[in-house]
């Protein structure tokens, strides 16, 4: 057993003595929103220069014979979560991040930053409001009014050496929980600890070990649930991309919890690079024996594989995840029986959200205590959103639970913005929060702390954690229906309410955005809404309604509008636009009544030209070819 | 009582006694609570959501997928769960073709009958169905999807009962709808008729092909005489639709309805059943005492034998080789009755009155047609004369019962206990023993092969032989036997298998039931009409016997053979599914090359290209070409014709050429040619 210790440590020495050598370290994020925005040239660009300019360049640490000293450590990362800045050029022991880097500045930043210790002004973040220059994560509000433990080396480590991992103490977790302790004290650390499931239930992830633990059976698995679907989320992607070993690692202890010998991570099909990655992570630690039939020479065995998504939304489910493992159709079944009694295969199967996974090396690192400084009383540690919308800085944050959405929207986002993406003092409208299971939270809950509990309390969830900032210029009823034609789409089919009663609700938003809404729509709306909440068979149906229930109550002056007045008080609804031309704009050129296909638009020339709105079908062709910005409404 | 084992239910305690879920307390308690997609026989689907419960005050469940506890305290109908089922329901209704007044199952649909329990009154949904293709190109079911409400039962009841999966769920969501692999018709994959999928319908989705009308034409026509032959089963379920408890024969009834249509004669299936006893029993002794292949299988059922065409090919030289009693009295029918009747043979029509759905696939068999006539024209199922029974707005309750027509409408009780799972089994024996010892039977009844596990084991000592006799139910269990039998591992000499489960009595074709105890009494009205016969054994039947004095000498022999008995074919190949590799404008011919296995370890792919240089290159299409140049020919590949020891197979326009040379193949290219040409 000692023998396998030493062997994680030696790779740690190694490493180290490696790094010691290394007097500059480059990442460069190669996170998708990086990659979209071209750092993989910047990275190509870095090697160029750096071998023009004569200096060492290392990419890997563990194999490449390093020079002495003076070496430049060149690696790419996971995603750094700052998406909307990126290309990000992170030199870590200069503490400087260059921001929205192109290629033609890489050769700069070698010359004045590399070899003369010069920060370039340019290059750095501007904060949008203040217009202070911040050099470094430490000096951006975005940065460091996070609490970034769960991501904590996402974005620094270079995800596709194990080596790396170890050598900033990974797999110790994994064998304290292979050595020191036994399954029971697993599972009574984590629930000790307060962990609660991320993908969406909260459900108390020791507690669940335990089911299955209590469980007989000489067959049990692992499941690490990588399906992320939610549109805008992407909490899970980064973590497998930049820090695969960590849930490696996370699977492992929890395999030891319950007794499971073999595990899969299933992982959506629309991330190609997150499984590359953990087949990668899979395989390297197959080969140095941190995985396989002796792990970490404990004798344990331990197989993983990875499985890739079916492509369906539903398949986030955990029955109907367990179906598609077995090659059937991804349709949720009805639990009882739940799968800690009779999951995959029927054997006893505990499924666990890739964020889960990710902490929990966490806590049996550190202790149960350092991770219950992090967050509340009832939900202990941090959460990762997404972070999208109306927000100056859209990206993948964490924070502790107990943080005020004020401080997310408005200081690590950096503000609202309107629609010309501009910083506003008043934008805030509303979040919507989990996704299209989610609800919606407006200016009454800036200050509520986010946990659990709290928005339970007010009909939202923290689901995966996606985060969309909504600024005064939206309109809610097409926000509702945005979510619920996703889910509506991404139903399975198998249970009525959720395969009718989703294809009614969006009909009646439909309707009502066409203008046909009556008060019966709307009653129909909650009445349906609330039958679909209660009667799905499973998690997508039963919080297929929450966006538009959510919205009802809390905007339903907004959806009064649409109905009685048929008007979209946010002007976006084009169906409800009040089409007319001004006055003061108008020059009567004529050009509007002559491309009107229906003849709505009367006016004689070098007049004041009028539309009838009976005739009118809003199509928007007069708005497009009037020069004078006479057409008022669209 | 323990006050453990309690568990109340609208404020009524009841105990718990192994209930697997709490819908089935509640059922016990006579509340008879909607469902769609719970049946007792199959898993648990919980999709319909109509069996939602309160369950202690607070949480709302669906009843069939929650396991009963102690001191649950259950409410069924409470404000929120009242609206819970009627939105469901109205749900369902929105995404229904409601055309109930042209609906065969209109007043016996759940939907229809749960809409007026629950008080839907008004239309608050938009329809949102959309127009779907009705699948009728098979001979024995219909399935319309548009008025499907997805509950999944038919599915799982072909997977799990008859193990045969021909449908599933296709696409997702909104989208969703039941259908076999690819979309294909029911006609083209493995479906084999059985019509359990119609008897779980809850609506009218799933319904036996209809084949009134043509019977109607029939009987409307001067010029035919028209005859009808009854099976067993038919009599034990008919009155179910006009009212009368299942079980209760109206045979009597029946025969007076059929002639009231203007039926000529009214037979018995039951006597061909008599017939196929002799038959079957006298190949059975055969291949006992003589070494024949053993186990031999019983061959009433079409679905049976489709099923054995198709998985198990192997098998198929275990079947009896005698014909369905249907074909049977079908074939004897055509072959005596012009002269009975004083009729032309093609103005005969034999129309047959059957619980089957594949009986309908049966009759249309190539084997059971001859020069273009069917010794069965026409299969009516129980529930379609019912229908015409109907239509003519005949009383069937005040019928005044008539007797059978002779000579094919006399039976004793042995050709009645076809109609239940056991009955031809006991039937042959009441045969066999007599035939084996020479000495008469006393009691009539085998009550060992009695029963309803889906396989019955037996053995018994008839004189110095040993029989070892099983009786099998459902396909399902009927795979399991297969495969036994193939391991090695089961050894018995005769098999019975009936691929409904409870035999003919609950086939596809009968009256559709929501009584639980249906097949119970089914069957106990079998055993009852068997008892109210004054005879109990085929043997006994003066009428068989004459048929052998006057055309068929003795069971077994070459007219016996001529008449009585069939073969079989294996069905492992894909029909459909051949890629065409060279196609033409104007298909006149079709050069079809297998390249299964076999035939491409033969050299088939060699074939298939030289003949596709000979064609282009020789630029054979001129060769027949008019006018202007005309394609005429397709080649293409396909698999297994199942004539693998004559590998490589070619077929040019359906005509097979077996070891096929590439010279073979040339020259009846050619010949074929000669004879498109000839046409043109």
């Amino acid at each position: 057993m000692k023998h396998k210790n030493e062997l994680l440590n030696k790779i740690k020495e190694n490493f180290d003595a490696n790094q010691k050598k290394v007097s500059h370290r480059i990442v460069i994020c190669a996170g998708t929103g990086c990659i979209a925005s071209g750092s993989m040239e910047v990275f190509e660009e870095f090697k160029k220069q750096i071998a023009a300019a004569n200096l060492n360049l290392v990419v890997d640490l563990n194999e490449e014979a390093a020079h002495d000293n003076d070496n430049i450590h060149l690696s790419g990362s996971g995603c750094q979560g700052f998406c909307a800045m990126g290309p990000l050029v992170n030199l870590v022991d200069q503490k400087i991040l260059y921001v929205k880097v192109k290629p033609e500045d890489v050769a700069e930043i070698i010359r004045e930053t590399i070899l003369k210790n010069e920060v370039i002004d340019r290059l750095i973040y501007e904060h949008p409001v203040t217009g202070e220059h911040c050099k470094g994560q430490e000096d951006i509000p975005f940065y460091n009014r996070q609490t970034r433990i769960v991501l904590e080396e996402c974005g620094i480590i270079d995800p596709e050496s194990i080596e790396e991992y170890i050598a900033e103490g990974g797999y110790s977790g994994a064998y304290r929980s292979f050595t020191e302790l036994t399954p029971e004290q697993n599972c009574q650390i984590v629930e000790d600890a307060g962990l609660r499931g991320r993908g969406g239930g909260g459900f108390p992830t020791g507690k669940k070990w335990k089911f299955a633990l209590s469980e007989t059976n000489e067959k049990k698995y692992i499941i690490c649930n990588g399906d992320e679907g939610d549109p805008g989320a992407f909490m899970d992607r980064s973590l497998m991309e930049g820090n695969p070993h960590r849930v490696v690692e996370g699977m492992m202890i929890a395999a030891r919890a319950i007794g499971a010998d073999e595990a899969y991570v299933y992982v959506r099909l629309e991330y190609p690079l997150a499984v590359d990655r953990m087949i990668e992570a899979i395989a390297d630690a197959e080969k140095i024996g941190v995985l396989g039939d002796n792990v970490l020479g404990t004798g344990k065995k331990l197989k993983m594989h990875v499985m890739e998504g079916a492509g369906a939304f539903v398949c986030g489910e955990e029955t109907a995840l367990i179906s598609s493992i077995e090659g059937k159709r991804g349709m949720p079944t009805p639990k009882p029986p739940f799968p800690a009694k009779s999951g995959l295969w029927g054997k006893p199967t505990i499924i666990n959200n890739v964020e889960t996974l990710a902490t929990v090396p966490l806590i049996l690192r550190n202790s149960v205590s350092w991770y219950k400084e992090h967050g509340t009383g009832t939900s202990t540690g941090t959460k990762t959103f997404a972070l999208t919308g109306h927000v100056a800085n859209t990206g993948l944050i964490e924070v502790p639970f107990g943080t005020t959405l004020r401080e997310i929207v408005y200081n690590i986002g950096g503000g609202v913005t309107d629609d010309a993406g501009n910083v506003t003092n008043d934008g805030f409208k509303a979040v919507q929060i989990g996704g299209p299971s989610g609800g919606c939270l407006t200016e009454a809950e800036l200050d509520m702390p986010l946990d659990y509990e709290h928005l339970a309390g007010v009909g939202a969830m923290v689901g995966s954690g996606g985060l969309v900032v909504m600024n005064k210029q939206s309109c809610m009823v097409q926000i509702a229906r945005f979510f619920m034609e996703f889910t509506q789409n991404e139903s399975c089919g198998k249970c009525v309410p959720c395969r009718e009663g989703t294809k009614q609700l969006l009909g009646m938003l439909d309707d009502i955005i066409a203008g046909e809404g009556t008060m019966k729509t709307l009653e129909m709306l909650e009445e349906t809404g609330e039958v679909v909440k209660i009667a799905s068979l499973c998690g997508l149906g039963k919080t297929a309604p929450s966006p538009v229930l959510s919205t009802i109550n809390l905007f339903r002056d907004e959806y009064l509008a649409h109905i009685v007045d048929k008007s979209c008080p946010t002007n976006n609804c084009k169906s409800l636009a009040n089409i007319t031309i001004s006055e003061e704009n108008c020059i009567g050129c004529t050009a509007c009544a002559r491309k009107c296909p229906v003849g709505a638009i009367t006016g004689n020339k070098k007049e004041l030209h009028f539309i009838d709105a009976s005739i009118c079908t809003k199509c928007g062709i007069c708005d497009s070819v009037c020069k004078f910005n006479a057409i008022i409404g669209f | 009582m323990n006050n453990k084992d309690i568990i109340t239910i609208d404020g009524v305690e009841y105990a718990i006694e192994g209930e697997r879920n709490v819908l089935e307390i509640i059922r016990k308690a006579d509340i008879e609570l909607p469902t769609f997609c719970y049946h007792s026989e199959l898993s648990v689907y919980g999709a319909c959501r109509l069996c939602m419960v309160e369950i202690n005050g607070s949480q709302i469940q669906a009843s069939c997928s929650t396991p009963p506890e102690a001191g649950m305290n259950i409410k069924t109908t409470t404000q929120q769960i009242r609206k819970i089922r009627k939105v469901n329901l109205e749900l369902l209704l929105a995404n229904h073709d409601i055309s109930c007044p042209s609906c065969v199952r209109s007043n016996n649909c759940k939907l229809q009958d749960l809409s007026r329990r629950l008080g839907v009154d008004e239309k608050r949904f938009k329809k949102t169905d959309k127009i779907q293709r009705i699948d009728d190109h098979s001979p024995s079911i219909v399935y319309d999807a548009n008025k499907c409400v997805l509950c999944g039962d038919c599915i799982r009841t072909c997977k799990e009962i008859q193990s045969v999966g021909a449908i599933d769920f296709a696409n997702r969501g909104a989208d969703t709808v039941v259908s076999a692999a690819f979309r294909k018709s029911l006609a083209d994959v493995e479906c084999v008729y059985c019509g359990q999928c119609v008897s779980v319908c809850p609506v009218g989705a799933l319904t036996p092909k209809p084949e009134t009308n043509e019977v109607w034409e029939a009987l409307n026509d001067p010029t035919k005489t028209v005859v009808a032959q009854v099976a067993p089963a038919v009599r034990v379920a008919i009155g179910e639709g006009f009212g009368q408890e299942p079980g209760e024969s109206s045979m009597g009834q029946v025969v007076s309805a059929l002639k009231k249509l203007g039926f000529d004669q009214v037979y018995d299936t039951s006597f061909a059943a008599d017939l196929t006893v002799l038959e079957e029993a006298t190949e059975f002794i055969d291949r006992k005492l003589n070494g024949g292949i053993l186990p031999m299988f019983t061959s009433c059922c079409p679905s049976w034998v489709k099923f054995v065409e198709q998985y198990y090919t192997d098998l198929i030289p275990n079947l009896s080789s005698c014909k369905s009693p249907q074909q049977m009295l079908g074939s004897v029918a055509k072959e005596i009755l012009p002269e009975v009747l004083n009729v032309d043979k093609k103005d005969l029509v034999v129309v047959s009155i059957m619980p089957c759905t594949a009986k309908k696939f049966e009759a249309k068999r190539d084997e059971f047609v001859e020069d273009g006539i069917q010794e069965v024209d026409h299969v009516l199922t129980t529930e379609g004369l019912g229908r015409m029974i109907d239509e003519a707005g005949i009383k069937f309750t005040k019928l005044t019962p008539q007797s059978l027509d002779h000579p094919l409408g006399f039976k004793t009780g042995a050709g009645i206990l076809f109609g239940g799972t056991g009955g031809v089994t006991e039937a042959v024996l009441r045969f066999a023993y007599e035939k084996i010892t020479g000495q008469k039977l006393l009691n009539k009844d085998f009550k060992m092969v009695r029963g309803t596990d889906g396989i019955r084991k037996a053995i018994l000592e008839i004189g110095e032989i040993t029989l070892k006799i099983a009786m099998v139910h459902s396909l399902s269990k009927a795979r399991e036997m297969c495969k036994a039998i193939i391991s090695g591992e089961a050894d018995f000499d005769f098999v019975e298998v009936m691929a409904c489960p409870g035999g003919c009595i609950a086939g596809g074709g009968q009256p559709i039931s929501f009584d639980p105890d249906f097949k119970k009494k089914r069957q106990e009205g079998i055993y009852r009409a068997d008892t109210m016969l004054q005879l109990h054994k085929a043997q006994d039947n003066p009428y068989v016997k004459g048929l052998y004095e006057s055309h068929l000498s003795e069971p077994g022999s070459d007219a016996a053979h001529h008449l009585l008995h069939t073969h079989y074919h294996g069905r492992k190949r894909v029909v459909d599914m051949g890629i065409k590799v060279k196609e033409s404008e104007h298909p006149k011919i079709n050069i079809s090359v297998c390249v299964g296995t076999n035939c491409f370890i033969k050299g088939s792919q060699d074939i298939l290209k030289e003949m596709m240089d000979y064609v282009v290159e020789q630029q054979i299409e001129d060769f027949v070409s008019f006018d202007e140049q005309q394609e005429i020919i397709d080649v293409s590949a396909t698999f297994c014709y199942e004539k693998c020891e004559t590998a490589p197979v070619v077929s040019i326009n359906n005509q097979k050429i077996e070891r096929a040379t590439i010279e073979k193949v040339k020259e009846t290219l050619h010949q074929q040619l000669a004879k498109v040409h000839g046409v043109l």
